[in-house]
């Protein structure tokens, strides 16, 4: 009867600890290592993108200050799949990435930290290819350091 | 700081036509700290951040993200949902590099 509890109590614990291990791989460790926006999507098997205008990226042309920049993204290429979004001069370009499962617009808008004048490129995956935009912005403040 | 609360809020848009969707706009409480930044004694405050979130209507998974230390502090996403209906469930979670995690749950207005 102990013995039955404890490994009950054992079976508890060990799915508890297992449950956000089993999350955090879901998290590409080398892509968002990776220190130039190439090495980035080449581990996100997403290199050779071609441009495309139906990528929208709606943010400042200059952002006073680097710490937070909004950054609203839209992919207007039917059965988009992911985006992906990295500051190319960041010292870790890639910046996030979403993956957009039936149900969802392929959009989203967010805050992200640069810490200089940089192109942001978004990366649109659909059908196996991808497609990819840029839109410079300027930076008066940096937000990495500080 | 540690991370805390969030708060959320979905929304119907388009009014109802067929281009209707929901607007999944979310608040994170979380330092998002860089590991690049020093407190006032010099000494390197180390990386902490969100790295996964997951967006669920009505118990189904839409959005998956991962992100870096190079989205703001407490970050505000805003997600679009297909469609949706008044008193849909929206939940979304987050877990950082330390293993922590938090979730907030919102019925669609």
């Amino acid at each position: 009867m102990n013995h039955f509890r404890r490994s009950t109590l054992l079976a508890a614990a060990a799915a508890l600890l297992l449950k956000p291990l089993a999350a955090l791989a879901a998290w590409n460790k080398e892509a968002f290592g990776a220190k130039s926006a190439a090495d980035a999507l080449k581990s996100l098997g997403a290199s050779g993108a071609a441009p495309s205008k139906d990528i929208v990226i709606e943010a400042p042309q200059i952002a006073e200050n680097g710490a937070v920049v909004p950054i609203e993204i839209q992919s207007n290429i039917p059965g988009t799949t992911a985006l992906t979004v990295l500051i190319e001069k960041n010292p870790f370009p890639l910046a996030s990435r979403f993956t957009f499962m039936e149900g969802a617009l392929p959009f989203v808008k967010l805050n992200v930290k640069m810490g200089e004048t940089s192109d942001v490129r978004v990366v649109a995956q659909a059908g196996g290819r991808s497609y990819t935009a840029t839109k410079e912005i300027k930076v008066t403040i940096g937000g990495c350091g500080g | 700081m540690a991370a805390g609360p969030m708060k959320m809020r979905a929304t119907l848009a388009g009014g109802g036509t067929a281009a209707s969707y929901t607007d999944v706009r979310v608040l994170m409480t979380h330092p998002m700290e860089t590991g690049q930044r020093k407190d006032a004694d010099g000494k390197i405050i180390p990386l902490h951040f969100i790295q996964n979130l997951t967006v669920k209507v009505n118990g189904r998974t839409v959005v998956e993200g991962e992100t870096s230390q190079a989205v703001s502090r407490n970050p505000v996403f805003t997600f679009r949902i297909k469609g949706g209906a008044k008193g849909d469930r929206i939940e979304v979670s987050w877990l950082d590099n330390e293993g922590q995690s938090n979730k907030t749950e919102a019925a669609v207005a």
